[in-house]
Parts: C-alpha cells; sequence; structure tokens
C-alpha cells in the first residue's frame, strides 16, 4: 500500500463518514480537512459528495479548487465521488449559478423525463477503454448509485452505465479520477476500487 | 441495467434483533451488527434497522448497533423508528446510517421530511406509509399510523405526492392488509403508488415466496422490496433468493 496521507476534503456532505470508513478499510491513513494547506502534502486527495450540486459552492470559495488543480497537475491522484464526479464540470443544471472546477467544459443535467428519478439503486459498470479504478473487476461489475443529475459520455470517460441512456460513471484522465456511483456502499467490488485508487502512482 | 433491490429488514428492540433471520452458526443471533453483516455476505442489497420500541431510554443502545454496523458493512444502511425530529435523524446518521426512515412524525409535521433533505440530501430521507385499503381500489387506501391502529384520513396516493413533493428519496410502503399474512404483497396499491411518484417505491408486508417478490417487481412495478420474515420459509439468504428471481427474467445483482 502506498504511503502518506489520502486527505479527504470535508464540505460537510452526508458520505464523509462512509467514505472515511471504506478508505480506512482499505489501509488509507486519513487527514480529513476544509482548509486548502492541507493539500500540500498530500500523497492523494478523495472528495466525497452526495445531495446538491450547490454544497459544492464552498470549495471555490474556499480556495480548495485552486489548491487542488494545482497539486493535480504536481501529480497527486485524485478520486471525486458522486456530487465530486460532477464538480470537476463546468457546471449543473441542478445549480446554474455555483461554478464547477472545469476541469471538463461540458455540464451535467438532470436525467430525462419519463423515466423513474432519483437513479437509485445497484446498476452495472459498461468499460468503453481501460481503467486503472476497476482493474481486477469481473465484467460488468454492478455498483450502488444514487442521483438525479449525471455527466454527459466524454473522451475521459472510463466507463458508462446506462440509464436513460449512458452517461459517465467513471472518469479517468491522468491524476483526474472520478466515479458517479458510491463504492463506499458498493459491497466488495466499491472496496476493491479504492484499494485500486490507493495504488495508482500519480504522473 | 438497473437491478431489483432486496433489503433485509431488522426489527430492533433495546438494541437486540426480534424478529429475521436467525442463523444457528451466530454466536450472537440477536446482535443487529453481526446480522447486518451476515446479510451483506449473503446477497442482501441494502439493510434496514426498524427501531419498532424507540424509547428515549433505549435509543444510545440502537446508535450502538448502527455503529458498529456501520463499521463493517459497505451496503447502505437505512433507520427508521422513532426518528421525530432533524437533531434524532443526526443522531442517527453520526452512528453512520445512509439513510433515515421517517413515518408519524412526517405525517403530523411534513416540513421534518425538507428539513432532513436540505442537511443530509433527498437520497437519504425514505418516507415509509402504512396503509389499508380492506377490499376498496387503491385509490381508496388510507394512511395508518401507530402501527396500523390509527387511521389518519389521508388517501396513499395523495400523502406520497405531497411527500416527493417534500423532498422525499424514496418512498417504503407497507400495505396493513397483507402484512403478516405471507399471501403476497398487494401489488395493486405498490402498483397505484409507483405509477403516482417520479421516486423509487420499496415494496413491504405479505412476502410468504419467492414468487410474491417476482409478482411485486413485476405487476407491482417495485422498484424494491424488505424482506423480513421470507428468510425463516427454508431460503437461507438473499443470494438464493435473487438466482431465483433472475431465473425470472428479473434484472438482479449476484454478488460473486
Amino acid at each position: 500500500m502506498s504511503a502518506g496521507k489520502t486527505v479527504v476534503i470535508d464540505y460537510q456532505t452526508g458520505n464523509l463518514n462512509s467514505a472515511c470508513k471504506s478508505l480506512r478499510a482499505v489501509g488509507a491513513d486519513l487527514l480529513v480537512t476544509q482548509r486548502p494547506e492541507d493539500l500540500k502534502n498530500a500523497a492523494r486527495i478523495v472528495l466525497p459528495g452526495v445531495g446538491h450540486f450547490a454544497s459544492t459552492e464552498r470549495l471555490m470559495i474556499s480556495g480548495i479548487g485552486d489548491a487542488l488543480r494545482e497539486r493535480v497537475a504536481e501529480g497527486v491522484p485524485f478520486l471525486g465521488i458522486c456530487v465530486g464526479l460532477q464538480w470537476l464540470f463546468a457546471g449543473s443544471t441542478e445549480a446554474p449559478d455555483t461554478r464547477g472546477l472545469g476541469v471538463f467544459p461540458e455540464v451535467c443535467e438532470h436525467f430525462p423525463a419519463g423515466i423513474k428519478s432519483p437513479h437509485v439503486g445497484w446498476n452495472s459498470l459498461e468499460l468503453v477503454r481501460e481503467s486503472r479504478l476497476l482493474r481486477d473487476l469481473p465484467a460488468s461489475p454492478y455498483v450502488y448509485f444514487t442521483h438525479s443529475y449525471r455527466a454527459p459520455v466524454i473522451y475521459a470517460t472510463a466507463a458508462v452505465t446506462n440509464y436513460g441512456g449512458a452517461f459517465s460513471a467513471v472518469i479517468e484522465t491522468d491524476n483526474w479520477m472520478a466515479v458517479q456511483f458510491h463504492p463506499e456502499k458498493s459491497g466488495d467490488v466499491g472496496l476493491k476500487i479504492l484499494e485500486n485508487f490507493m495504488q495508482v502512482s500519480g504522473c | 441495467m438497473l437491478t431489483r433491490r432486496i433489503i433485509a429488514c431488522l426489527d430492533v428492540s433495546a438494541g437486540r434483533v426480534v424478529k429475521g433471520v436467525q442463523f444457528v452458526d451466530l454466536v450472537d443471533a440477536g446482535d443487529p451488527a453481526a446480522l447486518a453483516m451476515r446479510h451483506a455476505a449473503g446477497g442482501a442489497d441494502e439493510i434496514v434497522f426498524l427501531d419498532i420500541t424507540a424509547t428515549h431510554e433505549k435509543r444510545a443502545l440502537l446508535l450502538d448497533a448502527v455503529r458498529r454496523a456501520a463499521d463493517q458493512i459497505f451496503i447502505p444502511l437505512t433507520v427508521g423508528g422513532g426518528i421525530r425530529s432533524l437533531e434524532d435523524a443526526m443522531l442517527v446518521f453520526d452512528a453512520g446510517a445512509d439513510k433515515v426512515s421517517v413515518n408519524s412524525a412526517a405525517l403530523s409535521r411534513p416540513e421534518l421530511i425538507t428539513e432532513i433533505g436540505s442537511r443530509f440530501g433527498e437520497q437519504a430521507v425514505v418516507v415509509a406509509i402504512d396503509g389499508r385499503r380492506n377490499s376498496g381500489s387503491p385509490e381508496s387506501a388510507e394512511v395508518y399510523v401507530n402501527g396500523g391502529r390509527k387511521a389518519t384520513g389521508l388517501g396513499v396516493l395523495e400523502w406520497a405526492r405531497q411527500a416527493e413533493a417534500r423532498g422525499a428519496g424514496e418512498i417504503l410502503l407497507t400495505s396493513m392488509d397483507s402484512d403478516g399474512t405471507r399471501n403476497g404483497f398487494d401489488c395493486e396499491l405498490t402498483a397505484a403508488v409507483s405509477a403516482t411518484v417520479q421516486i423509487p417505491v420499496i415494496a413491504s408486508g405479505g412476502a410468504g415466496n419467492v414468487q410474491h417478490f417476482a409478482d411485486v417487481f413485476t405487476l407491482g412495478s417495485a422498484d424494491a422490496a424488505l424482506a423480513a420474515s421470507i428468510f425463516h420459509f427454508g431460503i437461507s439468504d438473499a443470494r438464493t433468493m435473487k438466482e431465483e428471481l433472475a431465473a425470472f427474467g428479473l434484472p438482479m445483482r449476484l454478488p460473486c
């Protein structure tokens, strides 16, 4: 297992505790923080999240956004979970006034009318290209989702899930990694994904 | 494909499981955390703890069980029973629950749904509805409280609609007509609620065999079904049940 602190960003989201528990279960040494300066010595960074896109507002205000961009550019692997994936985009129609980090220029949108929303439960991941996060997992593994907004399929999409059409379930490009589902609630498959993240070395 | 969920429900009183699966090989068969782990390993998609006494004095025992379960299981955990305020909900979330289920307190003060939803996200609020229709149409079904003893005069479909508008993430629908009968879920009522709201509906009450689950997923359009005493009918775990349901053509998560 890789050495160094795994910094978990606390912006008071509901799944912070469960995200921390699952990361500890795969051997991570955690530092949970709200301060951008704590990102300085991070070996890897995790942004949990669940709920409303507007909750990410404080990430930009506090300076976490800028600090994160710097660190990831320097080679620190990042994992965003749920809203933590959506935040990497320019924004979301859920909170048009809240700016995302903008690593990807697209915008997240609500599921189309005519299907049940939120999308709650276990759905399968369909790999579209090689993925470090999904290494050594069975084909089309099931993971637990709970969300009403979704990210489009883009060049960085590593796996999609189909629900009212395909959306980005796993994103991976360089040191930016993110999942729409909740690995902390996805049983053994979820723990394996977190373990894989802990073994990614930055580039 | 999104699978239909099988949710294992454990009735807990004073921190002990009083109904549900008995595993002979468990050292402590009444420990909610130990049973939750067993269900998770056995293929259940989620776990529900229902605190059936929910007295103030015994609350600490439940919270301790939630804490120990949340440390060891990595699938969603819902806690219901006795959630009367945002403070009650916060204690349960702090202990490690992913969702809370609210029932009578939400009926007397529907703002509770919104309060919990804005603090913890709408996905974290399950509104439990106990409905009874005797032999009337699903539209005539009425909401009951106090474990099905007291009628409220409110229609089940109307309350489901209101709960959704207030920000409920899911509806847990228990048919008081079917509950305890083992004659099957109330598929008609479940289908009516499912057609009324956009949010997922969890069916509960009346399961006696695997066919009943197949029926409530197809005829009842349920997104999930609660399994409690079903495991007494010679079915050892959720995995066995899900394999049979998958053979019916229903999408199921079959853990490796």
